[in-house]
């Protein structure tokens, strides 16, 4: 009975094996914990900040590129960032700042009313895409106003050039020309990826605000007159 | 096979409808039952009506029901607010058309609404119609100074914020004291006509969609232009208001009823002319009067 006992107890001829006492037992119990190969491969804590700040910068100028040519790609929409919409934000404010009667009350916008109308349209946008029942996600679409603000900070840089050399009704009818043009791209890109988040029948009802959206800011760059 | 114990016993319609007078939110949903709830309460209410008010009774009746389950999520919770967006684009096409051409008979909120009021459009119209006047009273003052060279083009950008104050206090301000004088009417008079707050909102908002071409003939700088079209959009805008609320103050007493028609349309035709008189004002022609800081800036430049 015993040794039937004995054989169904796990390790059971190991009872047999004995130490004697002379011997000392001793060892190290400590089961080296190296760092898992995973957690490695992904920490960025020890690397120089350069590599950090070109590593970002890369990711924006990824997405200007992609905002550029907009195609059906989702990379704008995985890794959302909001970087460049503040680097754009920040560079419109400012260049719409040198202008005429800076000094008076009713004068060109002022920093903080196109901060505020950038990012406060872009939060409206937004929560109005979603409470249509979009999609995507709160970020992500400000991520996507945000830097299809683009080709309307490229529109202004082309402005400012074109005051400072050529006056007059030619000055005027070639900031229009590049103004729309880029007012046109601005909402196509930016369309591209917002409106396949939506369902077929509200497309309109999401696209609508981009446009009033991307005309306010043209208008803003269209009517922006310089000072002396 | 006692008979009290047998299961198709027709009992148990009464008892529902019993537990739906008591409990108007349930969320039970029968045609008979409605049938029979619709009936009594007509019966309750104990005076005859005429043909015409019952159809509306009826769809009232069945679609409060049939909403019950909308009205379940409280107000400080997004899903609360989409229920207000449950609009596709052909609705606000629809809705849009309905107000620039007001039909005698056609009440905008039964015709169009159907107890579906949505935020979408109110918000955007009111958006573009701040944005728009903002735009055409600068296109204005731009093309009244084109030939002159003394004129330094500003973009008055601060008119935007007071546009948008004007009007989002119009379009919410004022449907709240509709709103208010409804429910304290409905007290003192048996209306079976009441629209909630969200409707009217929507009313209103979809009323000011007729200014937006409005503005925009404003730009040219032709006097009888800018009164015919003030004319024609207070008309339009204020004939879809009246006719949306006349069902619902028909029952009153008539100097009230003069009242609030009066008070619609003066406050509407208030907000048309005061944002011409502020946003579209005419200097006399003649030399061009300058403000002392451009006038220096002026003289320092040349």
């Amino acid at each position: 009975m015993a040794s039937a006992e004995e054989a169904s107890r796990p390790f059971a001829g190991l009872s047999d094996v004995s130490i004697s006492e002379e011997i000392p037992v001793e060892g190290d119990i400590a089961v080296p914990v190296g760092p898992s190969t995973r957690d490695d491969e992904f920490s960025t804590l020890d690397e120089p900040v350069k590599e950090t700040i070109v590593r970002d910068l890369r990711a924006v100028g990824n997405k200007f590129i992609h905002v550029l040519y907009p195609k059906r790609s989702s990379a704008l929409l995985r890794d959302w960032d909001l970087w460049g919409p503040l680097l754009l934000c920040v560079t419109l404010a400012l260049l719409l700042q040198g202008g005429a009667a800076d000094s008076d009350d009713q004068g060109g916008p002022q920093f903080a009313e196109v901060f505020v109308i950038i990012w406060f349209g872009s939060i409206v946008i937004t929560l109005n895409s979603k409470l249509l029942g979009g999609t995507i996600s709160f970020f992500q679409s400000l991520c996507v106003l945000g830097y299809c603000i683009m080709p309307l900070t490229v529109a202004l840089i082309v402005c400012r050039i074109v005051l400072l050399s050529v006056s007059g009704k030619v000055s005027f009818a070639v900031r229009l020309g590049v103004v729309i043009a880029s007012f046109g791209w601005s909402t196509f890109a930016s369309t591209a990826f917002l409106a396949d988040s939506q369902l077929t029948n509200r497309k309109a009802l999401v696209v609508y605000p981009v446009f009033l959206f991307y005309f306010v800011i043209g208008w803003m760059i269209l009517t922006f007159s310089p000072g002396n | 096979m006692a008979s009290k114990n047998d299961p198709f016993q027709f009992q148990e319609f009464e008892e529902a409808g019993n537990l739906l007078e008591s409990n108007r939110d349930a969320v039970t949903i029968s045609i008979e039952d409605e049938d029979l709830k619709s009936k009594r309460q007509r019966s309750a209410v104990g005076f005859a009506q005429d043909v015409g008010d019952e159809e509306p009774l009826i769809n009232e009746d069945r679609e409060e029901l049939l909403s019950g389950q909308k009205k379940n999520a409280p107000f400080w919770t997004f899903e609360y607010y989409q229920k207000f967006f449950d609009i596709e684009t052909h609705h606000v096409k629809e809705r849009i058309l309905g107000s620039l051409m007001p039909w005698p008979g056609k009440n905008f909120i039964q015709v169009h609404l159907r107890k579906n009021p949505d935020l979408y459009g109110p918000f955007w119209i009111c958006t573009t119609l701040v944005f728009a006047i903002a735009i055409s009273g600068n296109l204005s003052t731009f093309l009244r100074y084109f030939g002159n060279s003394n004129y330094k083009y500003t973009a008055e950008f601060g008119k935007v914020s007071i546009a948008a104050t004007a009007i989002f206090s119009y379009a919410w301000l004022v449907p709240l004291g509709l709103w208010g004088l409804l429910l304290w009417r409905s007290n003192k008079i048996l209306n079976l006509v009441s629209y909630s707050f969200m409707e009217i909102v929507c009313v209103y908002g979809y009323s000011l969609a007729v200014y937006i071409p409005a503005v925009v003939l404003w730009i040219p700088h032709v006097e009888w232009l800018r009164w015919l079209s003030i004319v024609v959009a207070l008309c339009l805008s204020s004939s879809v208001l009246v006719m949306t609320f006349w069902p619902a103050l028909r029952d009153d007493h008539p100097k009230v009823i003069i009242a609030t028609v009066v008070g619609i349309v003066l406050l509407n035709g208030l907000l048309a002319v005061g944002c011409k008189m502020y946003f579209f004002n005419e200097p006399k022609l003649g030399p061009l009067h300058v403000s002392p800081p451009e006038a220096k800036t002026n003289r320092t430049s040349s």
